[in-house]
């Protein structure tokens, strides 16, 4: 049976049902519980925007609000997925992981392969990241490439509230650090989303939408506005297929690979900066695999080579869009 | 109570409290018509800390703030202008419209940036501290930071290295009881968060952070120990936010008309005016004509600032350090 939820409540029923599936199953963050302390209403809150309201009054102390302590929380969560735990941290912004980073970066991710593949790290990290919000150069970044970046870290970016479900389910079963990341300006976006528990693999990429002309590679948010580029360059007579990777530690490049092999031409979408990225990334990927599909130079759609500006119109001026994709599309057909 | 205090420092600290409350008050009520973007996060109720602290700087003093950062701005004599701009995301904001509300900086005022970063100022302001002291320019830095924000690994080790290094600096905590929708009783395990600085080897003083003189004369001798090369203090406001966390916020982890009941009994202003007043040293009539004046000043930033450019493509990629 499914209905149509968004994709923070299909996030909040994920956790939900893991946590009464599996009692090692735990919560931690700032205001997951909301109220601690306080004399108000307790589970007011429910993390700053929401997303594990409720979960307090079903499971207790098994949703554990922190003080801010990002490095002591995170690390703690990851001792304790190291003895048999199943902890789901909630960082809030993406951006404060900058704070307890070494955590993620030196401990986490590097448990299984130090210890000679004996340990088990089962962590998730979930935090909001992208802009659009006004939010600025500390509050809107999308820093998946540096988690894709070391290894040991799987980074997941479900872009629909069905993908968020079962990817986090996905995500706390799985037995490595997961770093799992929410466009915010996803949150309120509704979707038909299955009542029963369900997982989706990782590395497994969803072809969105078919066509033989173009691939457009599209990562998060960025589905969204390439199926909208992609729907308007229909009406032109261009068929392009978007591709969503869901997964890009690790990534299907099998299927990246097997739909330029068709189109001949890429376009890769993605909100963060240029240099050093996913979207270098995945150019590189097919550069090397299938350059001899390759009919024109490969584009990339991003945001500039700036932190993310304040004002409104700086920050629309910075974002892709489907306009800038439809071109980009336009411009090597 | 005020025996350092002339009576054109009285109206100074005075003229500088009204400035952030009108201010606050009328950020609040902008931000409802959304014409404000982003995140916003008001001072109002703790005006009494920046003011009671900043009174004992110069610009060659710095000061590091927090995500709630109008109050010190005003207090380090950020121009409101500038500010107001800043926050409508104008060009001719303080930062060119590309900080917002929460990273207002200047540094010609010792003014070394709002943070969205909670924790990120202390490690910076050991820098300043450190800075001056090679200087040998009497200089000293402040640290503000909140009840939640003293969990911050970055704080306490901060206040481990100025301790260490004897750096002036004052780590000026402002306790208002919560960390977004988490209370500090939950947070501390002390009392009171001063009570941490033994710890680190400096004096840990807590003062009630609605009474300015509490503040200016704890402040002030932290200030002095922090110039005569005696190391570090921290120093704790007891203080309360009139609003939300940030602007938006129904408050509902707070019970029901507090932040009302504090307004009538903690007020800053009201307790700065009473207290003033009564000892002989200015009147209402003279505070009156204050508000009047600041009422006028802030309707002119908003006038301004709605009228101002906005930032162009051009803008956008300036200011980094590598281009491509
Ligand atoms: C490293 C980091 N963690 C979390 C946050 C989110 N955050 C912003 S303000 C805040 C609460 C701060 O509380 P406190 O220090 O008491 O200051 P107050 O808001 O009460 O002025 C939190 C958790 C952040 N901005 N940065």
């Amino acid at each position: 049976m499914s209905r149509k939820l968004n994709y923070k409540d299909a996030i909040n029923e994920a956790l939900s049902q893991e946590m009464a599936r599996d009692e090692k199953v735990i919560v931690i963050g700032l205001d997951v519980a909301g109220g601690r302390g306080t004399q108000g209403v307790m589970d007011a809150w429910g993390g700053v925007l929401g997303v594990t309201k409720g979960l307090y009054a079903k499971y207790g102390d098994r949703v554990m609000d922190t003080p801010i302590s990002e490095s002591a929380y995170i690390g703690s969560a990851v001792g304790a997925a190291a003895c048999g735990m199943r902890p789901v941290v909630e960082m809030m912004f993406a951006d404060f992981l900058g704070v307890c980073f070494d955590q993620l970066m030196n401990q986490a991710a590097k448990f299984r392969y130090m210890f000679g593949g004996t340990a088990e790290t089962p962590v998730v990290c979930r935090m909001m990241y992208g802009g659009g919000f006004r939010g600025a150069a500390q509050h809107s970044q999308c820093l998946y490439s540096i988690f894709a970046h070391i290894p040991g870290l799987k980074v997941v970016l479900p872009s629909t509230p069905a993908e968020a479900k079962g990817l986090l389910i996905q995500s706390i079963r799985d037995n490595d650090p997961v770093i799992f990341m929410e466009h915010k300006a996803l949150y309120a976006m509704k979707g038909e989303v299955p009542e029963e528990s369900y997982t989706i693999p990782f590395g497994q990429a969803n072809i969105v939408r078919e066509g033989k002309d173009v691939t457009i590679v599209a990562l998060g948010r960025m589905v969204h506005m390439a199926t909208q580029a992609a729907a308007s360059l229909a009406k032109a007579g261009i068929e392009c297929e978007v591709i969503d990777p869901r997964t890009i530690s690790p990534l299907d490049t099998a299927t990246i690979i097997k739909s330029v092999e068709k189109t001949g031409r890429l376009v890769v979408v993605d909100e963060s900066h240029p240099r050093a990225s996913m979207a270098g990334d995945i150019s590189s990927v097919v550069a090397q695999e299938a350059f001899g599909s390759l009919k024109g130079a490969i584009k990339l759609v991003t945001a500039p080579h700036t932190p993310v500006p304040f004002s409104d119109v700086l920050e629309d001026l910075y974002l892709p869009n489907a306009a800038k994709i439809e071109a980009a599309v336009k411009a090597i057909i | 109570m005020t025996s350092q205090l002339k009576k054109e420092d009285l109206l100074r600290a005075y003229r500088t409290m009204r400035e952030i409350r009108e201010f606050e008050d009328r950020l609040h009520i902008e931000f409802a018509t959304g014409k404000i973007p982003g995140f916003v996060h008001l001072y109002s109720g703790e005006e009494a800390v920046a003011t009671g602290v900043c009174m004992h700087l110069t610009d060659e003093d710095r000061i590091s703030s927090t995500h709630r950062g109008h109050g010190h701005c005003i207090a380090k004599g950020v121009d409101i202008h500038g500010m107001m701009a800043e926050i409508y995301g104008k060009k001719t904001g303080t930062c060119g419209g590309k900080g917002g509300s929460m990273h207002i900086a200047d540094l010609e005022k010792g003014m070394m940036g709002a943070n969205g970063i909670v924790g990120a100022g202390p490690p910076l302001i050991c820098g300043a501290a450190l800075a001056a002291k090679f200087k040998g320019n009497g200089g000293v830095g402040v640290a503000f930071f909140g009840d939640g924000a003293s969990n911050q690994g970055t704080i306490l080790e901060s206040m481990n290295l100025a301790s260490v290094w004897k750096l002036p600096v004052i780590f000026l905590n402002e306790n208002n009881g919560y960390a977004e929708s988490t209370g500090v009783s939950y947070n501390v395990p002390t009392p009171n968060i001063a009570d941490r600085a033994a710890g680190f080897g400096m004096p840990g003083v807590t003062v009630d952070g609605n009474d300015f003189f509490a503040v200016y004369e704890a402040a002030g001798e932290a200030i002095r120990r922090a110039r005569a090369g005696e190391g570090p203090t921290l120093l704790e406001c007891k203080t309360q936010r009139y609003f939300g966390h940030f602007e938006g916020d129904a408050m509902t982890y707070r019970p029901n008309g507090e932040s009302q009941n504090l307004r009538k009994t903690k007020d800053c202003l009201k307790i700065f005016a009473e207290k003033a007043i009564a000892a002989g040293l200015v009147t209402a009539a003279e505070l009156e004509a204050i508000d009047k004046e600041v009422l006028a000043l802030i309707e002119d930033s908003v006038v301004k600032a709605l009228a101002a450019p906005k930032p162009t493509a051009a803008d956008l990629l300036t200011g980094v350090y590598v281009s491509y």
